[in-house]
C-alpha cells in the first residue's frame, strides 16, 4: 500500500476507477467554476482566515475529544475516544462543509443556495449558513424523511429556509438529490448547489472532504497531545461518507491505524433491506460519479432501507469506494437493532444521546473493541447529536405515551 | 451514410428540418409504445428516439418522469427496450436510444452497442455522459457502427463545444433551455446563438430539443437548425388521446418544421 490516496483525486476528479463527472452538459460550466473558485480559495489566506474564524468563533471548534470510560466497559475494555462533532453549532459535523461552501458561494457572486438533506442535519446547517450570509435557501427533503425528522424541518423553516418535500421515487435522500439537481440545472446562473456529502460529481467529493478534514486534523493532534500515541482504529458511520472521510483522511498515511467505516445494515444485508452500499452493492454511476451503488441487473437503483434517515442512501462517496478497493479502509454493516442498542448504551453510560447515524459507528466500536481487546484505543467520530431522533427512539423503545 | 444521415439529408432536400420524436419504451405499455411510435412516424416523424427508462432521471421533468415510472412499474427491462428498437427499426425508421449512463454500464458497454446494432438501432443519446468519461463508449460504438450523440448546452463554452463536437458522430443535440425536459411557453434567443457556435465547430447535423412542444416553436427552430426534437409533448398527447393523438401532434409538428 502506498500513500497515493493522499493525492487523489486526479485533475478530472477520479479516485482510481471511481469518481469523475457524469452530469448533463448544462452543469459542466458550473462545476468548472466551482472547481476553479475552490482551488483558488483554499490557497488564499483571506479565505482560510475567514473560514477559520467562523470555525472557531461560530461553530465552536476545536471540538473536544471525550474519553468514554463507562461505554468502554461494553467494548471489550478497549479505550473508546469520542470526537465530539455533536457539540458543533447545529449539532453535527455538517456545519464544517457548509460554512466553507457558503463562503465559496459569496466569492462566486451567487445569491441562492439549494441543498438536499436526509436526516435534516445538512439542511439545518445550510439554512443556518444561508441566514448568516443572507442567501436565499431552498432545501429538498424526501417526504418520508420530513416525517421522520419533523424537528429538523421546523428548524430549517425557523431559519428562513424553504423546505420542499420530495414525493418522487422512494421519497428519501436519493430523490431529494434528483430534485435538487433538476433545480440546479434550471437556475445555475444564480444558484450554488451546496452539496452535503463526499459524493456527487467532481469537484464535490474532494471539496467536501477538504472542508471536513479539520475533524481528523484536530483529532490526530489531540491524540498526540493528550495520549502521545495514535489510535489503533478510527471508526465512523458511512452514508454518503462525509464525516468518515473527514476523520479518516489525516490518518491515511498512518498505516498502523485501521480505518473502519460502518454502513447501515437496516434489517440485515441478507434481507435486501439495507443501505450497505459497499458491502452489498456493485460498481455503477449514481448522482454524477462512479462508485458502489445499490442496483439491480439493469442498473436501476434499488431503494435503500435504514432506521437512520442520514444513512438511507443507495450510493456512497467515490473516495470510500477507492479506499475499499485499495484495502486502506474496511466497511462493515451494522443493523438497525444493533445501532439502537448502542444508541441506548451511550445515552445511559455517558449521558450523550447520539444521532442514530452515529449510533451505527458506536456499535461498530463495540464489536471492534471486542476483537482488538482491552489494550486497543479506538477513536469514534461522534458525528451528530440525537435530539432530532428522540421521537424515532421513543417509538423504538416503546417510551412514547 | 447511415439511415440517420439519410434522414437529415432528405429533410434538407425538402427545405425543412428533420422531426425527431421521443417516447420511453414501455409507455403506455410495451406494445402500446410500438403502436404510438408507428403513429408518430405516420404523422411525419423522421427519426425516433426510444427512451430507456431509468429510476433516477435527473434531466427529466414531471411529464417524462411519470411516463418512465409507469414503464418501470410495468416491468420494462433493457432487453425490452432493445426489442422495441428492433420492431421500430424493421419499418425502416432511423431509431436511436436515449439512455442515462448507468444502465448501459451495468448491462455492459460493448454488449449494449452490439445488441443495439443487431436490433437495427443507429445510435444512442447519452444525456449524462460527457466526452471526458466516454473512452470505453467511444470504442464500443465505433466497433459496432453505432452513432453516439452528445449534448451541448446554453452554458457550454466554445472550447467545450469543440470537445463535444470532436467525439460526436450522429448529430449534435443542442439543449434549448437550461433545465429539464418538459414543455415551455417560450424559448430563449440564446439557442440560435448556441446552434451558430456549434456550426463553427462541426459539420454534423444539429438538432434542438428540451422544452420544444409546439408547431410554432418547431417552425422557428427549423430556420436555423437541422432537426427539431420533441419528447414531453408526445408523452402528454398519448396520455390524453393515445396513438391517434400522437399522430395528430406529429402532423402539426411536421408542418411546423417546413421552412
Amino acid at each position: 500500500m502506498s500513500t497515493d490516496s493522499a493525492v487523489v483525486p486526479d485533475a478530472m476528479g477520479h479516485f482510481g476507477p471511481f469518481g469523475g463527472r457524469f452530469v448533463p452538459e448544462a452543469l459542466m460550466a458550473a462545476l468548472d467554476e466551482i472547481n476553479d473558485a475552490f482551488h483558488k480559495a483554499i490557497i488564499d489566506p483571506s479565505f482560510t482566515a475567514e473560514l477559520n474564524d467562523l470555525l472557531v468563533n461560530y461553530t465552536g471548534r476545536p471540538s473536544p475529544l471525550t474519553v468514554a470510560k463507562n461505554f468502554s466497559q461494553h467494548c471489550g475494555g478497549a479505550t473508546i475516544l469520542l470526537k465530539r462533532e455533536d457539540l458543533n453549532h447545529t449539532g453535527s459535523h455538517k456545519i464544517n462543509n457548509v460554512l466553507g461552501q457558503a463562503l465559496l458561494t459569496k466569492r462566486m457572486g451567487k445569491t441562492r443556495v439549494i441543498a438536499e438533506t436526509g436526516a435534516g442535519q445538512h439542511g439545518v446547517a445550510t439554512a443556518t449558513a444561508a441566514a448568516l450570509f443572507g442567501l436565499e435557501c431552498v432545501v429538498y427533503m424526501g417526504e418520508e424523511d420530513t416525517k421522520r425528522q419533523a424537528l429538523n424541518v421546523a428548524r430549517m423553516r425557523l431559519l428562513g429556509a424553504t423546505v420542499v418535500p420530495v414525493t418522487t421515487g422512494s421519497r428519501t435522500l436519493k430523490d431529494a438529490i434528483n430534485e435538487a439537481m433538476r433545480d440546479w440545472v434550471a437556475n445555475v446562473d444564480t444558484t450554488h448547489y451546496l452539496f452535503g456529502t463526499v459524493a456527487g460529481p467532481a469537484p464535490f467529493p474532494e471539496l467536501v472532504r477538504e472542508f471536513h478534514r479539520v475533524i481528523g486534523k484536530e483529532a490526530r493532534q489531540q491524540m498526540l497531545d493528550r495520549f502521545n500515541r495514535l489510535p489503533d482504529a478510527v471508526v465512523a458511520c458511512v452514508g454518503g461518507g462525509s464525516n468518515a472521510i473527514g476523520i479518516f483522511h489525516e490518518f491515511i498515511p498512518d498505516e498502523n491505524v485501521a480505518l473502519v467505516g460502518i454502513e447501515a445494515g437496516g434489517d440485515g444485508v441478507e434481507t435486501g433491506r439495507h443501505a450497505s452500499t459497499i458491502t452489498g452493492g456493485a460498481v455503477g454511476v449514481l448522482h454524477g460519479a462512479r462508485s458502489f451503488v445499490l442496483q439491480d441487473d439493469d442498473g436501476q437503483t434499488v431503494e435503500s432501507h435504514s432506521i437512520s434517515a442520514g444513512l438511507d442512501y443507495p450510493g456512497v462517496g467515490p473516495e470510500h469506494a477507492y479506499l475499499h478497493d485499495i484495502g486502506r479502509a474496511q466497511y462493515r454493516p451494522v443493523t438497525d437493532a444493533q445501532a439502537m442498542e448502542a444508541f441506548q448504551l451511550l445515552s445511559r453510560t455517558e449521558g450523550i444521546i447520539p444521532a442514530i447515524e452515529t449510533a451505527h459507528a458506536l456499535y461498530g466500536a463495540m464489536s471492534l473493541g471486542k476483537e482488538l481487546g482491552p489494550d486497543a484505543v479506538i477513536l469514534v467520530n461522534l458525528s451528530g447529536r440525537g435530539d432530532k431522533d428522540v421521537e424515532t427512539a421513543a417509538r423504538w423503545f416503546g417510551l412514547a405515551e | 451514410m447511415s439511415l440517420l444521415h439519410d434522414a437529415f439529408a432528405r429533410a434538407k432536400s425538402e427545405n425543412r428540418a428533420a422531426l425527431i420524436g421521443y417516447l420511453p419504451a414501455g409507455y403506455p405499455s410495451r406494445d402500446g409504445a410500438v403502436e404510438c411510435i408507428r403513429a408518430m412516424v405516420e404523422g411525419g416523424v423522421d427519426i425516433v428516439e426510444i427512451g430507456l427508462p431509468y429510476s433516477d432521471p435527473v434531466m427529466d421533468g414531471p411529464t417524462i418522469q411519470a411516463a418512465v415510472d409507469i414503464s418501470l412499474a410495468g416491468g420494462t427491462k433493457i432487453v425490452d427496450v432493445i426489442d422495441t428498437v428492433r420492431q421500430v427499426a424493421l419499418d425502416g425508421t432511423p431509431t436511436l436510444v436515449m439512455s442515462y449512463w448507468n444502465p448501459i454500464e451495468r448491462f455492459g458497454v460493448e454488449k449494449f452497442a452490439q445488441e443495439l446494432a443487431a436490433a437495427g438501432g443507429v445510435g444512442v443519446i447519452t444525456p449524462d455522459l460527457t466526452p471526458e468519461e466516454a473512452g470505453a463508449w467511444n470504442a464500443a460504438t465505433d466497433a459496432n457502427n453505432v452513432d453516439r450523440v452528445f449534448l451541448v448546452a446554453l452554458s457550454s463554452t466554445n472550447e467545450r463545444i469543440a470537445t463535444v463536437a470532436a467525439e460526436t458522430t450522429g448529430f449534435i443535440y443542442a439543449g434549448a433551455v437550461m433545465g429539464v425536459t418538459g414543455a415551455r411557453t417560450s424559448l430563449s434567443g440564446a439557442i440560435q446563438d448556441l446552434v451558430a457556435r456549434t456550426r463553427n465547430a462541426s459539420e454534423l447535423p444539429i438538432a434542438v430539443g428540451l422544452g420544444v412542444s409546439t408547431p410554432e416553436q418547431a417552425h422557428e427552430i427549423a430556420q436555423y437548425a437541422d432537426g427539431v426534437i420533441v419528447g414531453s409533448a408526445f408523452v402528454a398527447a398519448i396520455e390524453q388521446g393515445g396513438a391517434q393523438a400522437a399522430k395528430e401532434l406529429a402532423e402539426k409538428l411536421a408542418a411546423g418544421v417546413k421552412r
